[in-house]
């Protein structure tokens, strides 16, 4: 049932943005240098939220955007929809759903994000600083079964960071090249899906980054990489990384291919896997 | 472990924005040449100038533009950038865009015309960003001027 239901917002999500996207859609940036929507439903790239909103939009525009990614581990799928929008290149709104469903065993764990972000400084291409943005997600777990045989200490949580992105349009090999630096205060168990807390640490900051380099005006190559806590002393928990190869054929469009590592999951080693990701902007 | 891993993950993003200033394969200021010297110039600014008359989005701020002008201040002031041997004899970016109350929206719009002009004039990627970066810094003179 909800795998469908993914695959039919996918296919809805994209579809929208080319109906809308002809008579509305917004010129706002450069090609690419709005980036995509991460598992968590915020602007950023596939799992570290950047400064800059989601969608294109300048100063005179609102913008909307839907997305859809799908991850397939060694033994787990992880899938994520959610829709967002962006007021006048200051303020991004985000509902997003995170799903986590073991191959063997088939109950799916899910939680829905919120997420706010404010445009605190700056233009990631232009200002001579990096453009500096500071976001708040409210988790809740709607399957808490999982958390509390865990013993996380509850099922919703918040988590609040300060994102710093620069991109050089002459970086790297005279190509336009992007750095970010995110700060996050979280007490979230793999995003939250295993609950929030636990007996091994509390809340805390966590590192994240992400560098990109456009090979040319459609696509972009780059790495992540996230610190995570591992509060719970039952199942470990490890950092992520990933690479990711994107494609912007257009404003309106952006399709991201990564390969994730996420290290120990929910008591299993060593999950890695393909990430397919797709967001239509309008 | 875990210290070492993301030491090495920054060591590794570190050199790689060190290296994005220093791995450059040409010396810095033969961008005039990779722009085809003033003949080169002169063509990508025709067609620039194409790109124009076919954007709607920008066309209007030309409506009253003398063409010839802006065609010879614009090849001087591209030579000048691009580290040519060229004197620019207009006025000053902030002066030539006074009143204009170009936006955000507007201004990436001419952006992407420049981008859509040095595509057809056959420049390479690493040859347009190079441009590209030297003219962002003036948007400040362009749009804060209202
Ligand atoms: C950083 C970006 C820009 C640079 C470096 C630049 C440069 C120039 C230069 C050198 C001139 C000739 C000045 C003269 O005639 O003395 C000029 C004129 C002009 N520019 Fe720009 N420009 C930029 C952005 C824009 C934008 C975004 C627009 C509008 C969308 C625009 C519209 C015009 C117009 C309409 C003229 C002719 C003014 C007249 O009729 O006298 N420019 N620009």
């Amino acid at each position: 049932m909800r795998i469908r239901h993914t695959v039919i917002l996918f296919f809805l999500g994209s579809l929208l943005s080319y109906i809308f996207a002809a008579p509305c859609y917004s010129n706002g940036k450069l090609l690419a240098t709005a980036g995509t929507s991460t598992i968590e439903g915020s602007g950023g790239g596939g799992m570290v939220p950047w400064a800059m909103l989601s969608g294109y939009g300048t100063k005179d525009e609102t913008v909307s955007s839907l997305y859809s990614t799908h991850i397939n581990l060694s033994d787990f799928t992880m899938w994520s929809y959610g829709a967002a929008v962006s007021y006048h290149d200051r303020v991004e709104l985000s509902a997003s759903q995170q799903t986590i469903q073991g191959k063997e065993n088939a109950d799916p764990i899910s939680m829905n994000t919120f997420g706010t972000k404010v445009r605190l400084y700056g233009d990631a291409v232009y200002s001579q600083w990096p453009q500096v943005s500071i976001g708040i997600q409210y988790k809740n777990v709607l399957d808490t079964d999982a958390a509390n045989s865990l013993e996380a200490k509850k099922n919703s949580g918040t988590d609040v960071y300060f994102s710093a992105t620069k991109i050089w349009l002459d970086g790297l090999l005279h190509r336009n090249t992007l750095f970010n630096i995110t700060l996050r205060n979280s007490d979230a168990n793999q995003l939250g899906l295993l609950g929030f807390g636990g007996d091994n640490h509390h809340r805390r900051w966590l590192w994240e980054s992400s560098a990109a380099v456009l090979i040319n005006r459609h696509w972009a190559v780059g790495a992540e990489y996230r610190m995570k806590p591992s509060n719970l002393s039952a199942v470990k928990e490890d950092d992520w990384k990933g690479t990711f190869i994107a494609y912007f054929p257009s404003k309106q469009l952006s399709i991201t291919f990564s390969y994730l590592q996420l290290g120990d999951v929910a008591g299993q080693r060593d999950q890695k896997g393909p990430y397919l990701s797709l967001q239509g902007a309008f | 472990m875990k210290t070492c891993r993301l030491l090495s993950f920054s060591l590794f993003l570190t050199s790689m924005m060190l290296m994005s200033g220093c791995l450059s394969p040409q010396p810095k200021d033969d961008l005039f040449k990779q722009l085809g010297s003033l003949a080169g110039i002169e063509r990508f600014v025709d067609i620039f100038i194409r790109e124009i008359g076919e954007s709607k989005e920008v066309r209007p701020y030309f409506e009253d533009t003398n063409l010839d002008r802006f065609r010879e201040k614009q090849i001087e002031h591209i030579c000048l950038l691009s580290g040519g041997p060229c004197t620019y004899t207009g006025d000053s970016i902030v002066e030539s865009h006074k009143g204009m109350g170009v936006n955000e929206a507007d201004f990436n719009a001419l952006v992407d015309t420049a981008i859509r002009a040095m595509n057809k004039a056959g420049y390479s990627v690493a040859t347009r960003n190079r441009l590209l970066a030297r003219i962002a810094p003036l948007r400040g003179e362009v749009m804060e001027v209202k």
